[in-house]
């Protein structure tokens, strides 16, 4: 193998990875406040998708006006989501709230091959993405360099979020110690809606770059992806949302990496993601980035 | 009292074995169908919910076992030489190709790999709790599922397993049902099944009353994945054609789906779940197709009978979290003491 | 004991004598709790040895600190909620179980004289607790005291030779505290019981045992006879404070 192709692997896995980071952020916050995997995060990346092809195709808009429209639309969604399948379950067994999430997960991909079918759509990728830039040897799409600069754009300014403002503090707090936050007077339930809809936008965001690196938009594109992107939480830590982008970039790197060097392992590779899920959970258990966790008995 | 329940058990079972005779004698193949099914779902709820219900654990990767009981019992019936013709792309390896065993044999083998593989999973499995857990058993599911496509020399990969002998029939699954049932409520009545319970509601007291969770865990874990094995192996011998894509996590939803509705943690509750989701299905099979009104017709959507049962686990656990049964069992002594059905709910 | 950079409990050292009857007590967050979860296993000690009948039991899983005969209740009541005041305490004969899986699963005769007696032993706890009327009632269904009361039984079941009481009067109105001081009297002669106990009632601790430690920020401070206690300078201190100077305790 030579350096070219290593190199490029190197993009591609950071490609892929920052895919998983984006999707990965949303399950950790949820993770953080309310101690619940979100089943149907990775369903948003579908919602996602699908909203950018009607906003291109219907309504004849430009994409960039359609992507972010699409982003918008998710994150309404995550909120409706919260508001319909997990609010109603705050004070409820925790084994309630998960099998909600499940519900939910597999009711919004149903209701997707109801109303859309079942056929994979085509996604409507902008031209300017196409374009091949080369350096030396390396030939690079922009597409593959996009997403991961997008991913760290976004992780700024999740960040900022998250540390310099009010409701970032009410959601560090509510990750810490739910009850007293509560207690403190703090509107948890507007911390929570706020939560899902932050979760929810990087989750579209991955979600149209998604479907412009695999442009083959079905009901069900976002199970794989999300599972994945869960595990990359759990990697990098569950509750710390650099973890999560860590975990994503591992991830990503480790799959695409594994493959390359080995090629008959193409056929396990997404077993592969959850062999490293198990062996975190069983050596490491907080991850890399995750604080260790205290029972309170 | 115990004398009274003995008797009265054997003359429900045997009322219900009539039935399914009168049903084998005069009913349509599609009845007959839909009960072999039935019974099945009632092996594979009953035996689900051990794990979730009685023990509180989410393990969400029941299909695994299906999978693996589905395949070794397909294995052993076939014959070699059917074997022989259907492995074309990779031959099948040894022992395997010229292993052949009757249909019961076939039945146990499959519960006991499927009991196996759940030992072994188990030490990762229940070195966590609660959504990493559920995590964690979907994974393994997964993992099952690749492997089935990806280990042809064993599993003949994506093309699957054709042409097994139909040998699942009315007495097969709804014998297995009832013997299930038998053992699994004996076990959950038994001190051992107590154990489970506590482990439940508290592990942390359980602990402290010198219960071993882990032990009493891959117990029940193990049972769960033996009965899930045996209906893997009736499925199989049912639809005569396996293949990687038959049990993924929409059966383990659809498993949870029953059970939920049931009422978590309760046994009959699991049989009203199994026994309502097989006949709903087969009954909402009106939406999927058209509807001819003489004047007009409304077009089948295929897929909504999913988005119903999405529906409905939604609106149980929403609203109705305990579901038909709550943790109350239908008992003779209930019966008996004219409560009914409705006491379960009562003291849910 | 650490806890992150926060020590819980620091150079604590504890000695109890067959028979005893020893209260730990200490304000709030004093470490008390910590201490008991140390010694059942709940939680492993960072440094140091839990010496139980010659042998260590530092860091030994719960369940098998249980089955070597130290039964504990928690001061935030932690009954199986959903299962019978019966059940509760048929579950602490389970660790004692000579049947096996295979005998219960399938209803050998060895099995179901197993259960009886399981059974029987069990009423015979609650009756002793005036618990018996209760038998058939989910245990989350009990009064406050009650529920006291059936954690005590259900730690009883488990035939300790040492038994950990973590707050056992806390909710209590003065004549339910007052019986019950009576009860884990009588329960140390009649079970030939150690017994080390939590509590914040100093009258109930001050009547019931005979020699008492206090704690305060994970620190033994003073150890003696109640009297001792009463008056102990660094005590007063602890509870109240620089105001509290040639007060007593009661």
């Amino acid at each position: 193998m030579t350096a070219t192709i290593f190199l490029q692997q190197i993009i591609n896995g950071a490609s892929l990875g920052s895919l998983y980071a984006l999707v990965a952020i949303g399950y950790t916050m949820v993770y953080g406040i309310l101690r619940l995997i979100n089943f149907a995060h990775g369903d948003l990346l579908m919602f996602a998708a699908y909203a950018a092809i009607y906003g291109s195709t219907l309504f004849s808009l430009p994409w960039f006006i359609s992507f972010p429209l699409a982003v918008v639309a998710t994150a309404a969604m995550g909120i409706l989501l919260d508001r319909a399948a997990y609010r109603p379950l705050r004070d409820a067994p925790r084994i309630s709230l998960l099998i909600s999430a499940i519900g939910a997960s597999f009711l919004l991909e149903n209701l997707a091959l109801v109303v859309i079918g079942g056929v994979p759509k085509g996604f409507p990728r902008p031209s300017v993405f196409d374009q091949v830039i080369s350096v030396g040897e390396l030939r690079i799409q922009i597409m593959t360099i996009v997403t991961p600069v997008m991913t760290i754009v976004l992780l700024m300014g999740l960040l900022y979020i998250v540390h310099r403002t009010k409701i970032g503090k009410a959601m560090r707090a509510a990750s810490k110690d739910f009850e007293t936050t509560r207690l403190m007077g703090i509107n948890l339930d507007w911390v929570i809606a706020v939560t899902f809809l932050l979760g929810s936008a990087l989750a579209a965001a991955g979600g149209v770059m998604w479907a412009m690196k695999y442009p083959q938009v079905n009901p069900f594109m976002g199970v794989i992806p999300g599972l994945k992107a869960f595990i990359a939480a759990v990697l990098g830590g569950i509750g710390s949302i650099v973890g999560a982008v860590v975990g994503g970039f591992l991830l990503g790197l480790g799959e695409i990496l594994i493959v390359a060097f080995v090629p008959e392992l193409a056929l396990y590779r997404d077993a592969i993601a959850f062999l490293i899920l198990i062996l975190v959970l069983l050596f490491r258990p907080t991850g890399i980035m995750g604080e260790p966790m205290i029972d309170k008995s | 009292m115990k004398n009274r329940n003995l008797i009265l058990n054997i003359l429900g079972i045997s009322a219900l074995f009539g039935v399914l005779r009168l049903f084998e004698a005069y009913g349509s193949e599609y009845q007959v169908r839909i009960l072999d099914n039935m019974g099945v779902f009632i092996t594979l709820a009953v035996s689900y919910n051990l794990v979730v219900g009685v023990c509180g654990q989410l393990h969400l990767g029941p299909n695994a076992f299906i999978t693996i009981g589905a395949y070794t019992s397909a294995l052993l019936t076939m014959s070699p030489a059917e074997k022989q013709m259907s492995f074309i792309i990779t031959p099948l390896v040894w022992p395997l190709n010229v292993l052949h065993a009757p249909f019961a044999l076939s039945l146990v083998a499959g519960g006991v790999m499927a009991a196996l593989f759940a030992f072994l999973i188990s030490f990762p499995v229940f070195r966590v709790r609660g959504d990493y857990l559920a995590i964690v058993t979907l994974g393994f599911g997964e993992v099952v599922r690749v492997l089935a496509n990806a280990l042809q020399s064993v599993t003949n990969g994506p093309l699957g397993l054709k042409g097994l002998p139909p040998r699942t029939n009315l007495w097969w699954s709804w014998g297995i049902a009832v013997l299930t049932t038998l053992l699994v409520v004996k076990l959950i009545n038994s001190s051992y099944g107590r154990a489970m319970k506590a482990i439940r509601e508290d592990e942390t007291a359980a602990k402290a009353m010198g219960i071993d969770p882990f032990r009493h865990l891959v117990l029940a874990f193990m049972v769960s994945a033996f009965f899930s094995g045996v209906s893997g192996g009736l499925l199989a011998h049912l639809i005569t054609t396996i293949s990687p894509t038959l049990f993924t996590f929409f059966l383990t939803f659809n498993l949870l789906m029953i059970i939920v509705v049931g009422g978590l943690g309760s046994t009959t509750g699991a049989i009203v779940g199994a026994v309502l989701f097989t006949w709903g299905s087969e009954a909402l099979r009106v939406v999927e197709s058209d509807m001819n009104f003489g004047l007009f017709t409304i077009p089948g959507i295929p897929g909504m009978r999913m988005v119903l049962f999405s529906l409905i686990l939604l609106l149980v656990i929403i609203f109705a979290r305990h579901g038909v049964m709550g943790r109350g069992e239908i008992t003779w002594n209930r019966i008996a003491s004219g409560w009914g059905a409705l006491a379960g709910r009562k003291s849910a | 004991m650490q806890f992150g950079g926060l020590c819980a409990v620091n150079d604590f050292s504890i000695e109890l004598k067959p028979g005893e009857l020893v209260g730990l007590i200490g304000p709030n967050g004093a470490g008390k709790t910590t201490v008991f979860n140390m010694i059942t296993g709940s939680l492993k000690p960072t440094s140091g040895r839990v010496l139980w009948l010659e042998e260590d039991v530092a860091g030994l899983p719960p369940h098998y600190v249980a089955a070597r005969g130290i039964a504990r209740t928690f001061q935030n009541i932690r009954l199986f909620g959903d299962m019978t005041v019966l059940e509760n305490v048929m579950v602490s004969f389970h660790f004692r179980l000579r049947s096996s899986f295979w005998e219960a699963m399938t209803g050998l005769p060895g099995y179901g004289r197993e259960e009886r007696r399981i059974r029987k032993d069990a009423l015979e706890f609650l009756e002793e607790m005036g618990l018996l009327h209760l038998a058939n009632e989910k245990a989350s269904s009990l009064a406050y005291g009650q529920q006291r009361r059936l954690e005590i039984a259900r730690a009883l079941a488990t035939r300790p030779k040492l038994l950990l009481l973590d707050e056992p009067a806390a909710g209590m109105n003065p004549p339910e505290t007052r019986e019950l001081a009576e009860l884990v009297r009588e329960l140390r002669t009649k079970y030939d019981l150690t017994i080390l106990l939590i509590e914040h009632d100093m009258k109930f601790v001050m009547g019931l045992c005979g020699r008492i430690q206090v704690l305060d920020y994970g620190i033994t401070i003073a150890t003696g006879s109640p009297a001792e206690i009463q008056c102990n300078p660094d005590v007063i201190r602890a509870y109240l404070g620089g105001e509290g100077d040639g007060q007593c305790l009661r």
